[in-house]
């Protein structure tokens, strides 16, 4: 078998783990979920979510993916050879989750060059949907394909593609390298100007004022831990994939928590940015600041261009913005291609770069069904139930088959042995006890209420489609991959 | 900005921030980057 490809440098491997975890979640999502569970007070929770789950579950799988040295397959296949399912459970989520996102940070690529002419006019709201969308009435309609969004797509995969293609020093490295001191160096461009705007205080004060009676309310602990879990890039393959491209004596321990503090170190800088641009949006408008937040796809592709409407050097700043997007979405999605992308490798012995090429073209032409008229619909039904229960239920089977079934300090003790320092008993604890409960929680309320009304009303033969089939079928495409004859050995190394 | 908020951002900031370079300072000690 090929001697497994490696990282170049540590840097190297951190800026991948790093720019993994930072994608759009961090400036649209977590400035929202702060604001709306607490404010300052939402950072306890938040905190206490990093340290009993994020970070325990980060040196986990960049300690398996290191020791067993295979993609989330391999890796759960060299562990106990009847758990590779888990393994493919996983890459098939990230590869539905891939065929999506990329659509996302298409429309982010589109509005950084309309940004250049403030191309969206003088209602954001408006342009979005119905002339850069061009939304159909439904899921089930789902019309044509929009062509702005099929072309910035297009040069997306390619560059997924070149990336894949060219390896994991001379490509996955090179790009992150490239992007996330760019990304940062943007973060802070943006932010040096949002904090400087009038009303700018106003609205950071808005974020950070701390609502201390939310500690006692446990759907704040809730969202605090969903938080977490959703930011880092964990239990979706991903991290076992680059932490298994790692040399002998790497760091693991170090490393994990440099990637999630600075992961949740760019969120705090995003929702600084975010909200001090809405702070002066309310300002200008003269409306309250709670007028005026929004979170998701509706903050970046609406609210933020009103705001950008109003800015000095309008321009400049609105291509700085969706720059930031693109950036922060594309290295995500490199990492969670090479997840897909290394589990088949391993798995059929393919060469890379066939198997970059044939991923990427599949990934593309599935793409597509998200690029018409129907596809915002469509991408919102699947990316709520790919996490819902792809991502937490497939956290949830790693981690208790992990902890309670497997020897967990065969794995403490291996990155024990080569990191910077040690980590104790508290770590057995937070994976056998408070990360299953959390996600045994977050699976069960998420069941009930999916089951009881139907996501965002829509209809019944919509959810089953793009939501049910397609968590039930990754689920079962794991199984079948098991199934399927390899030259892996328990002894393979 | 109030108090509560402005003591809230900085104690968000320092952790992040702060634990990543208390990270980062000890990878150098241990070993290069």
């Amino acid at each position: 078998m090929a001697k497994r490809e490696q990282w170049g440098t540590r840097t190297g491997f951190v800026l991948a783990a790093v720019g993994s975890a930072i994608g759009l979640g961090n400036i649209w999502r977590f400035p929202y979920m702060a604001y709306d569970n607490g404010g300052g007070a939402f950072l306890i929770p938040y905190f206490f979510a990093l340290l009993t789950a994020g970070i325990p579950i980060i040196i986990l799988e960049f300690g398996i993916g290191h020791k067993y040295k295979g993609s989330a397959p391999l890796t759960f296949f060299k562990i106990f050879r009847k758990w590779e399912w888990l393994g493919w459970w996983q890459v098939f989520v990230s590869f539905v989750i891939s065929i999506y996102y990329v659509v996302v940070i298409s429309w982010a690529l589109n509005y950084a060059l309309l940004a250049l002419n403030l191309g969206w006019g003088d209602s954001p709201g408006s342009f979005f949907f119905a002339d850069f969308l061009q939304l159909s009435d439904g899921p089930m309609e789902l019309g044509g394909i929009v062509w702005p969004i099929f072309l910035a797509a297009l040069v997306l995969w390619f560059m997924v593609w070149l990336v894949l293609f060219s390896g994991v020093k001379r490509g996955i490295e090179v790009a992150n390298k490239i992007f996330m001191p760019l990304l940062f160096f943007l973060l802070l461009i943006m932010l040096a100007r949002a904090v400087t705007l009038e009303g700018a205080a106003e609205g950071i004060s808005f974020l950070f004022q701390p609502d201390f009676s939310a500690i006692w309310d446990y759907s704040v602990w809730t969202a605090a831990y969903g938080q977490i879990f959703f930011t880092l890039s964990i239990c979706f393959a991903i991290m076992i994939t680059y932490s298994s491209y790692l040399p002998e004596d790497a760091d693991i321990n170090n490393n994990a928590m440099i990637t999630a503090f600075i992961n949740c170190g760019f969120s705090m800088l995003a929702g600084i940015m975010v909200f001090g641009v809405l702070g002066y949006m309310a300002f200008q408008q003269g409306v309250a600041l709670d007028e005026v937040v929004a979170a998701g796809v509706g903050l970046a592709f609406v609210t933020i261009p009103e705001a950008i409407n109003l800015l000095p050097a309008a321009k400049f700043f609105g291509f700085l913005f969706f720059l930031c997007l693109v950036f922060a979405g594309m290295s995500s999605m490199i990492s969670i291609s090479e997840a897909v992308c290394s589990g088949l490798m391993d798995k059929f012995d393919w060469p890379r770069k066939g198997t970059a090429s044939v991923l990427c073209l599949v990934g593309f032409v599935l793409s597509l069904i998200f690029m018409t008229n129907g596809g915002l619909f469509v991408l919102d039904i699947v990316d709520h139930f790919i996490n819902n229960f792809g991502i937490v239920l497939a956290g949830l089977v790693q981690v208790v088959l992990l902890s309670w079934f497997f020897k967990l300090d065969s794995v403490r003790q291996h990155t024990n042995a080569q990191s910077d320092f040690a980590i104790g008993k508290w770590w057995n604890f937070c994976l056998k006890v408070i990360t299953p409960i959390v996600l045994g929680y977050m699976a069960i309320a998420n069941l009930i209420g999916d089951i009881r009304v139907n996501y965002e009303g829509y209809d019944s033969s919509a959810l089953l489609v793009f939501g049910w089939i397609v968590v039930v079928a990754v689920l079962l495409l794991g199984f079948a991959m098991q199934s399927l004859k390899s030259n892996w050995t328990t002894d393979q190394t | 900005m109030t108090s509560g908020a402005i003591f809230m951002m900085i104690f968000g900031l320092a952790i992040t921030w702060g634990g990543a370079t208390v990270c980062i300072y000890k990878a150098f000690k241990a070993r290069n980057l």
